[in-house]
């Protein structure tokens, strides 16, 4: 009760503590407050900006049930479509004639199982150039290992390039060097694997031990020594795990590329979409799911594993 | 005094397991290696890859790489104005589709994480959801999206949105399990509700950790939605692969370096914008 009193009392006295606190504090609320107002009004008008941008307010014209046609917001009258196409997605299976049906349903199993082994082939060659790449170039891209400051410079541009540009525009590009198939894939991921794992392979460089790479060099080692013998042995392990990690994204990235004429299933997706095969495209995403998730599950067993070994002493 | 050539000979025929592996360790070594290497073999031989072939796809990559200097530039508006406007599209259906996106993984993230949800049926069912949205590649639901909106923009934002939904909704459930229940304990002692306990308990504990979230998937889905043009759903990808269609090389080419610097600024500015709003609070944590 004592507490209480003692407020009250120093009210009473009035000599100003509590009356600027609350001042203080109401000037902070109010600065706040200023703050978020103008925050929401920047995103109020970026949002209004980029949704009449994005098409969020187009209308468009729908054919009614009853055959008139009408004016629609473009969202409420896109819907019903999106509807329809994955009803039609899904095929018709009965529980007596199950076998016929799923027959039916995978009927160009062979040519898929073909395309199949094609995209992880793709991804695995992609990754393994890209691995090659990155680690190569992983070494002068760090900053305490670079050689000099020129071969820090035009690295990290390069690799920076690599990655920016998405492996699909390269797959553009040498779909026209090295014609339609597999080959541009390859050359279109791996270039792109090489500028992300580059960046990665770099970081984890920059993050060793320094002492065993002048313990090299005070041996009499060579630039290459103290990579080989100081930096290596260190990195080994994350490099693994990344590259595990890659592999994954590689699949799937070569699983669409075929879409532009690179090889792997991505061109069934093509070809059943323009022929409006919508079943078709059900299987390919069932294909598709399983293989990613499989190899999901085998990399994480095995990055579990290196993980391990890494912490291992 | 230095050890010579000799005495190293010497000392390696005394014990000759200091100087190299055991042999399992080896075999495994070698098994590995053949194997690998057979793989890689195997797929240069399936694909038909040649030095002849990579020797003349790289001589056509020098040709298509020398229209890259001089650069070309628009001296006209009314081209470059298209240009600017797919660079305007591809950041539109970054913002839009990483906020949507965000809007819908919000409330789905409660429903994954293990400190707010305790039904383990409901819980876990939820996060197999996530995964399947996530296995979605983000340019074939584009191309759904196509069939049902048309052509445009639209379909690439909700395209983003949808597959983001699957992102978000793991990352955001588990920045939700990484609090601390300290928080919670008080505002249920001092007779909080339950939406006040996560409002008042978690809320200031995760918003910072979203907000960064949100910024890094918002410069990746910047680098996703210059693609999603290519197969028709808005943004600069459509004007790059027209170009590439036409042999138009230095156009692509300065379409492509203009890409790199919309990315770069992007980065620069989320950066900035993530050192301002959450830098002060991630040192306290």
């Amino acid at each position: 009760m004592t507490a209480t009193s003692d407020f009250h009392a120093e009210s009473a006295r009035g000599d100003g503590t509590i009356a600027r606190f609350e001042n203080a504090y109401a000037d902070q609320r109010r600065r706040a407050q200023r703050a978020w107002l103008i925050g929401t009004v920047i995103f109020m008008i970026v949002f209004a900006f980029t949704a009449w941008i994005g098409d969020f307010f187009k209308v468009a014209q729908v054919t009614m049930p009853d055959g008139s046609r009408e004016w629609r917001w473009i969202i409420p009258a896109g819907l019903p479509r999106l509807g329809e196409f994955i009803v039609k997605m899904i095929p018709s299976l009965s529980w007596d004639s199950l076998g016929a049906d799923l027959a039916n349903w995978f009927w160009r199993w062979k040519t898929w199982l073909v395309l199949l082994v094609e995209t992880i082939q793709i991804a695995f060659m992609a990754t393994a150039l890209g691995v090659v790449g990155g680690f190569v170039l992983s070494f002068p891209a760090a900053r305490n290992l670079s050689p000099n400051k020129w071969v820090l410079f035009l690295t990290r541009r390069y690799l920076e390039i690599a990655r920016t540009v998405p492996e699909l525009v390269w797959a553009l590009i040498f779909v026209f060097c090295f014609s339609v198939g597999p080959m541009a894939g390859v050359m279109a991921i791996g270039l792109h694997t090489t500028g992300a794992l580059g960046k990665l392979y770099s970081e984890v460089n920059e993050n060793i031990d320094m002492r065993p790479l002048e313990g090299v060099k005070a041996a009499g080692g060579t630039w290459f020594d103290q990579i080989r013998y100081g930096a290596v042995p260190q990195v080994l392990p994350n490099i693994i795990s990344y590259t595990l990690l890659r592999f994954e994204i590689n699949v799937r990235a070569s699983s669409i590329i075929g879409y532009v004429g690179a090889g792997g299933l991505g061109q069934e997706f093509r070809t059943a979409m323009s022929f409006q095969e919508y079943t078709d495209l059900s299987a390919l995403f069932i294909i598709i799911f399983v293989t990613v998730m499989v190899i999901d599950y085998g990399s994480e067993k095995l990055r579990h594993r290196v993980i391990g070994m890494e912490a291992r002493p | 005094m230095s050890l010579t050539t000799d005495q190293i000979d010497a000392a390696r025929a005394r014990v000759p397991l200091a100087f190299r592996d055991p042999l399992p360790v080896r075999l495994r070594r070698y098994v590995l290696w053949s194997f690998f290497i057979g793989l890689f073999c195997w797929c240069l031989y399936d694909f038909n890859i040649t030095p002849a072939r990579i020797w003349e796809g790289l001589a056509r990559f020098g040709t298509v790489a020398s229209f890259m200097f001089p650069p070309h530039i628009w001296t006209e508006w009314e081209p470059f104005a298209d240009v600017l406007n797919g660079l305007g599209e591809t950041l539109a259906i970054a913002f839009l589709g990483t906020l949507l996106g965000a809007v819908f993984a919000f409330p789905l993230s409660f429903l994954g994480a293990k400190n707010i949800n305790r039904l383990n049926f409901l819980r876990l069912s939820t996060r197999r959801g996530y995964d399947v949205i996530r296995a979605i590649e983000t340019l074939i639901l584009a191309l759904i999206f196509i069939r049902a909106f048309g052509l445009g923009p639209l379909a690439g934002i909700l395209a983003i949105a949808v597959s983001e939904i699957g992102t978000f909704a793991k990352l955001f459930s588990e920045a939700i399990e990484n609090t601390s229940s300290k928080p919670v304990d008080g505002v249920k002692a001092s007779g909080g509700s339950r939406l006040q306990q996560i409002r008042f308990g978690i809320g200031p504990q995760v918003n910072p950790v979203l907000l960064s979230i949100l910024l890094y998937n918002f410069e990746s889905n910047v680098r996703s939605g210059t693609i999603l043009g290519i197969v028709g759903a808005g943004g600069i990808g459509f004007l790059l692969s027209d170009r590439i269609a036409a042999y138009k090389w230095d156009e692509a080419w300065s379409i492509i370096f203009l890409i790199i610097a919309m990315v770069y600024l992007i980065d620069w500015l989320s950066g900035l914008i993530r050192s301002r709003m959450i830098g002060a609070q991630s040192l306290t944590k």
